[in-house]
């Protein structure tokens, strides 16, 4: 037992997969030690914050103690921040469209290109090759030049409960500055919010634990029911075993995945629930335990510690259990790896089809990229709400099938370099 | 040692494996009367049907044609319960000691399987323990440097007298010793069938040699079945069938023995 161990942890292969699928494994089990959020919990109002440190603004505004900070060039940044190169690219081209000459554009000239935007710019008018998307982009780009070169403070007023009129409450002047770590409402989105508005690195962590036990229960029950059906078909024979070989077969040409659709369509969407899918996943996966594991049954029957064992009166169960089953759990185990990663990876296509967990109570990992999809993070570049869930689904079934391949070179003798 | 009581017999004893054009007939409508104490041999080329015969007789496979009677009564081992019981009976030692055991189980555990199969369950561990000294002492095997250890982690040898000792702690009626030295050296070989022989004559079990060799045959039987294509071409006494051989298939066998003095007549193989 010892020396297998060693064996296996030999394995460079092996090795790679184990350190990959415990990061992963870790990271799950410690991350909510430290985030205590609810993964599904709606944190901000918009929706796609792309990743970065946020500041609530209007914490930031009462920040104590102001501190006076003149930064060289605070003002130019604030413009490039705002007005960057390819708006105002869009900008002359919009005014070249319009009919205004090109050489009295000089796109460099930030103030004088904004007084010729703000006296030629008209947003219901429709240039021609102006897509829809074009001009909501252009009354957005005006909005945001809005005050851009202004040099005076911003008033921040507040309305007075008895009168109702605003009054002033104090003035930020533009040399204000506040120290991120004395805002109390800064928040860390790692990966930016989702579609609804939720930190995508704590739904990530939840999803891939409900995504790992889903893999983990449909594996256990596809592993069982192949192996019972393999040991019993392949060690008793006869009518048992034309019985099972031919309901094996029949699942064996249904295609799994449609299969798996029927079913998961007709249990409805209310009765999904992430155990709920792991079990229908289990059910219908465990054709090829059951063909490796009665090859491997029918081979072992006839051996010599076999018939030694039925000579020393032991009953059937015994048989299967201790002169059967150890001889091919290596080849289990590795069974059992391989659909727990084919697990994963068929939740994920329920999912996507809208046939996965409901999706009130639990992320899966299926169900982010579903979510990725339908809001368009993938057209409209929103990397964040669907890269991160589709290099963890990568992850994890390529540490699993290395794991594989590596005890592969550990119980077979001939695979090894 | 020898009385005239019919101990295993059977008649028109028959098995084929698969059916249509892949049937092949192991074991063809063969006859035989095996007497207590008598020490017989079955000898046959590989692929002639002994192998199969002896499975039949163990009971590891079921005959698909004839009937085999033990002790005067037709054999019936249709329950886990029957096959049991006649399993106290009739007791089998393999070709290849390495393949015989679980790699998974003790040495202890097989000896303590045979001290259960015989009824001593329940007996407290010290009386087992005791049987089971006692059954290793006989193989000259050392019982203390046995336990803990693995049965692949013995010799050959070793390994085939601890099968005896399993057989020493049964002491079944019958033995059927498929090609028991045909894997261990010569050495080995005349520890091992001596052994046999004298746990023959201690506890009175009738010993089933199945073997392709003719010489060892010879040396160890009384009566002697020459098995051709799943039949019994010649039997009778092992002076009868080897000192005058009357079918050309035992003279065969008989000229394949290299003998140490001549050279070795290679165009009759």
């Amino acid at each position: 037992m010892k020396h297998l161990l060693r064996q296996t942890f030999r394995s460079g292969k092996f090795l790679v997969g184990f350190v990959i699928f415990m990061t992963i494994l870790l990271t799950v089990l410690i991350y909510p030690l430290f985030v205590k959020d609810p993964p599904l919990g709606i944190i901000s109002r918009g929706t796609f914050l792309a990743p970065g440190i946020y500041v609530n603004v209007y914490d930031s505004m009462n920040s104590s103690p102001r501190y006076t900070l003149i930064l060289e060039g605070a003002a130019s940044r604030r413009v490039a921040g705002k007005l960057g190169d390819d708006d105002r690219q869009a900008m002359q081209e919009w005014l070249v469209a319009k009919g205004v000459p090109e050489d009295s554009i000089d796109i460099a000239d930030t103030a004088g290109l904004i007084a010729l935007w703000e006296s030629n710019f008209d947003p219901s008018l429709r240039l021609p090759g102006m897509t829809n998307a074009d001009r909501n982009y252009y009354i957005r780009l005006t909005a945001s030049l809005e005050g851009l070169l202004a040099t005076e403070d911003a008033v921040v007023a507040a309305a007075n409960p008895e009168t109702g009129a605003l009054e002033e409450i104090g003035v930020i002047t533009q040399t204000d500055y506040v120290n991120v770590g004395e805002v109390p409402n800064s928040r860390l989105f790692v990966l930016g919010t989702d579609n609804f508005g939720r930190d995508v690195l704590t739904e990530l962590v939840s999803a891939t634990g409900v995504s790992l036990i889903i893999g983990f229960v449909a594996g256990i029950v596809a592993t069982t029911i192949g192996l019972i059906l393999g040991l019993v078909s392949g060690y008793i024979g006869g009518l048992v075993d034309d019985i099972i070989v031919f309901i094996t077969n029949l699942f064996t040409v249904i295609p799994t995945f449609v299969l798996l659709i029927l079913i998961s369509f007709s249990i409805g969407q209310e009765q999904r629930g992430a155990f709920t899918i792991a079990v229908v996943i289990g059910v219908t996966s465990w054709v090829w335990t059951t063909r490796a594991v009665r090859a491997q049954v029918v081979s072992l029957r006839n051996r010599d510690h076999v018939n030694l064992s039925k000579l020393s009166g032991h009953s059937v169960a015994y048989i299967l259990a201790m002169d059967i089953l150890p001889y091919i759990a290596s080849y289990v185990v590795m069974a059992l790896i391989l659909q727990i990663s084919s697990a994963i990876l068929a939740e994920a296509g329920l999912s996507i089809l809208g046939l996965g967990p409901r999706t009130t109570e639990v992320p899966t990992l299926g169900l982010m990229m579903r979510w990725g999809l339908i809001y368009q993070a993938h057209v409209l570049n929103y990397w964040w709400a669907i890269f991160p869930v589709i290099l963890v689904i990568a992850l994890i079934t390529f540490s699993l099938n290395l794991m594989n391949t590596g005890l592969d070179q550990v119980f077979n003798p001939a695979l090894r370099e | 040692m020898k009385d005239n009581t019919v101990i295993l017999s059977g008649r028109g004893v028959t098995k084929v494996f698969g059916f249509g054009a892949n049937k092949t007939v192991a074991v063809d409508h063969v006859d035989f009367t095996f007497r207590k104490g008598e020490i017989i041999s079955i000898v046959g080329e590989s692929g002639s049907g002994k192998t199969t015969l002896a499975k039949m007789l163990l009971g590891l496979v079921s005959p698909t044609e004839g009937e085999i009677y033990f002790d005067g009564e037709l054999r019936d081992i249709r329950t886990h319960k029957k096959k049991r019981e006649y399993w106290k009976n009739i007791q089998a030692i393999f070709q290849d000691p390495f393949s015989s055991y679980n790699i998974f189980r003790k040495v202890d555990a097989v000896l303590l399987d045979c001290i259960r199969m015989r009824g001593g369950g329940n007996l407290p561990y010290d009386e087992k323990l005791e049987m089971m000294k006692r059954a290793c002492s006989f193989v000259n095997l050392k019982f203390e440097e046995l336990t803990n250890k693995y049965p692949f982690e013995l010799s050959g040898g070793q390994q085939q007298r601890l099968m005896i000792a399993r057989i020493f702690l049964l002491s079944p009626k019958i033995l059927l010793a498929d090609e028991p030295t045909s894997m261990i050296d010569a050495c080995s070989r005349a520890t091992i069938l001596d052994m046999l022989m004298g746990l023959r004559n201690d506890i009175g079990m009738t010993p089933i040699f199945i073997t392709h060799d003719i010489g060892l045959a010879y040396y160890v039987s009384d009566t002697v079945y020459i098995m051709e294509h799943g039949r019994f071409v010649e039997s009778g006494t092992a002076d009868q069938v080897i000192l005058n051989p009357k079918e050309a298939y035992t003279r065969r066998l008989l000229s394949d023995v290299p003998k140490l003095h001549e050279e070795w007549d290679l165009s009759t193989v």
